[in-house]
């Protein structure tokens, strides 16, 4: 199995690698925001009150990887092409376990948004006045990479139930706007900014959870309270997505 | 190699069932090189789909190289070879990532993997385009990658599905050939479907043909040929001796479906060739000067005609019912 999924990694990332220019255009988005909305942030951030603790970099560098790691739903796209082109069918015809097929492009997907995680870190720190923890950085990329197996998963599995790009990508966009907004990623949701309908509607978005856990991580903070729930948050939404993309992979025709 | 009894296949698309296989029984033997015939729509892609697990069947069961299909079909996958209809490569790879990738899901190692992908890519004439990018290649030369991507694992069965739809002339002749070694140097079984009439009759030992999701007939070419009734005689006559030429051809034994138009006769006998001279003789008797005379062997499409009652060509063309299944079974499967 440890095999299967390693070879359909292998696969995965040849071809990720002979257009690198992708996973560069990938994380474009992120440094714009920091380069155009940052600077806006920090006076921001020092005259409301209401905002969690830290700098607008500390605010908004996690939000921002989150960010990146939510567009990796897109990864159905490319299932959908391999499904026209035959070559998903091709490879459902070879022995490989079909749960190692998901499993090998999750981890690709998962793999590329860690480097892509890592690259805007970088900037933020050299370019931008970020100051995070070590270990504060490091949790903060595990959870990147549980993210990306969770929402490529998710990607993979909603893709190969709706079957085309023409339904795939506006039902995406249609739900990563509300969910993007509802996690605070710009301006976090706190009791004393948000009005009360509103805080309690982005409490019920899972990923609200995940953000703040992640500003936790990179402000230090490694209390219980502001890291477990969002810890526990998202392995339970990994293990859902993976089972739901494994269900999805296996069942004929997929 | 196959043996399949009862398979079937329904499918379910906005509360309407159609069934676009409806039992199918067919063997085939070690060896042997058999084509799958029908229009589009017929069932055919179903079918094999079902024989290479991507579809489980709703009715019925098969062995497949030696495993239950319902059974094991991991261990189907692991003795047969599949080249799917419009292939299944990776446009990004290159021709020999893509090929030592095969072979290593199917458990060879990396050195066997790319030993196998090199003899097989002479094999196939494509030894020179290992570097290539895939969406590179011609439509030839991806076509036999995708017959060489089937055969990594030296497989004992190999299906095709409609292999040499929409190659030119001369890359299908080239594919014809290659598909041809496959049984004659390799002792591979083939089974493959096809809707060209030429394909099948050039290439298969044993035809099946399918027609609205049941096997209609099947043998060799020219025992399905046989079934027809017979060569077709064509007798050019000047206008006013056709009456007489209709009447002696009328007293030919076994002639049949005698009919006239503009100064020819034509008829329908078992054996046009040693009928001739018999014909000739009475017409010269009877003081008849012929101005031209052909027989023809019946065609497939002759063969498809008697079978179903409407011509493979028009078949294609015409918005079949049962065209309607498998262009849906994607969608409704997931359902």
């Amino acid at each position: 199995m440890l095999r299967e999924i390693w070879l359909v990694f292998r696969r995965e990332s040849t071809i990720a690698l002979r257009n690198p220019a992708w996973i560069f255009i990938g994380i474009l988005q992120p440094i714009l925001y920091l380069v155009l909305f940052g600077p806006l942030m920090e006076r921001i951030v020092t005259s409301t009150p209401g905002f969690p603790p830290g700098n607008a970099w500390v605010i908004l560098t996690p939000a921002l990887i989150l960010q990146i790691a939510l567009f990796s739903m897109f990864s159905g796209i490319g299932i959908l092409v391999e499904l026209r082109n035959g070559s998903l069918e091709r490879l459902r015809v070879t022995p490989v376990r079909r749960l190692a097929l998901l499993l090998g492009k999750v981890l690709n997907n998962a793999v590329q948004l860690f480097f892509q995680a890592v690259l805007v870190l970088v900037i933020a720190l050299l370019a931008f006045d970020l100051s995070a923890p070590f270990a504060g950085v490091v949790l903060s990329l595990v959870i990147v990479l549980l993210m990306g197996i969770t929402l490529s998963s998710v990607g993979y599995a909603a893709a190969l139930m709706l079957r085309s790009e023409e339904a795939f990508i506006p039902a995406l966009n249609t739900i990563l706007l509300p969910v993007l907004l509802l996690s605070g990623i710009l301006i976090p949701i706190t009791t004393g900014l948000a009005p009360g309908w509103l805080y309690t509607v982005s409490r019920i978005n899972p990923f609200t959870h995940i953000v703040d856990a992640d500003r936790a991580a990179f402000r230090g903070d490694y209390a219980l309270d502001s890291l477990f729930t969002g810890v526990v948050v998202l392995v339970v939404m990994a293990a859902l997505a993976v089972f739901w993309g494994a269900r999805t992979f296996q069942r004929e025709n997929a | 190699m196959i043996e399949a009894r009862g398979l079937a296949r329904t499918f379910r698309s906005r509360g309407r069932t159609v069934e676009a296989v409806r039992g199918v029984d067919l063997d085939v033997a070690p060896g042997e090189l058999v084509g799958f015939l029908g229009p589009n729509g017929a069932g055919k892609t179903t079918t094999l789909r079902m024989l290479t697990t991507l579809l489980r069947p709703t009715a019925g069961r098969a062995t497949v190289a030696g495993r239950d299909l319902a059974e094991d079909p991991v261990g189907v996958r692991r003795r047969i070879g599949y080249v799917a209809q419009g292939g299944g490569t990776t446009p990004e790879l290159k021709v020999i990532e893509e090929m030592v990738l095969q072979g290593r899901f199917y458990g060879l190692s990396k050195p066997d993997a790319t030993r196998r992908t090199a003899d097989l890519m002479k094999r196939l004439d494509i030894a020179d385009l290992d570097d290539r990018v895939i969406k590179t290649l011609s439509g030839g030369q991806r076509r036999r990658l995708d017959v060489a991507l089937g055969l990594l694992h030296d497989p004992r069965l190999v299906f095709m599905d409609e292999p040499s739809t929409g190659l030119d002339p001369q890359s299908r002749a080239n594919l014809w050939g290659h598909i041809r070694a496959l049984r004659d140097d390799h002792d591979t079984t083939v089974f493959l479907t096809t809707h060209y009439l030429d394909e099948a009759d050039a290439l298969c030992d044993r035809i099946l043909v399918i027609d609205h999701g049941v096997i209609v007939a099947e043998g060799t070419p020219s025992e399905l040929k046989a079934q027809v009734s017979g060569d077709r005689v064509e007798v050019g006559v000047p206008d006013q001796h056709v009456a007489t030429t209709a009447e002696i051809a009328g007293k030919v034994p076994d002639a049949h479906e005698i009919s006239t138009l503009d100064g020819t006769v034509r008829f329908r006998l078992p054996r046009g060739d040693t009928a001739l001279p018999e014909l000739l003789r009475a017409m010269d008797a009877a003081g008849i000067p012929m101005t031209s005379v052909q027989v023809q062997r019946p065609t497939l499409d002759d063969v498809f005609l008697t079978l179903t009652g409407r011509s493979l060509r028009d078949a294609e063309t015409e918005p079949a019912p049962q065209a309607a299944p498998e262009k849906e079974k994607e969608a409704t499967d997931v359902a």
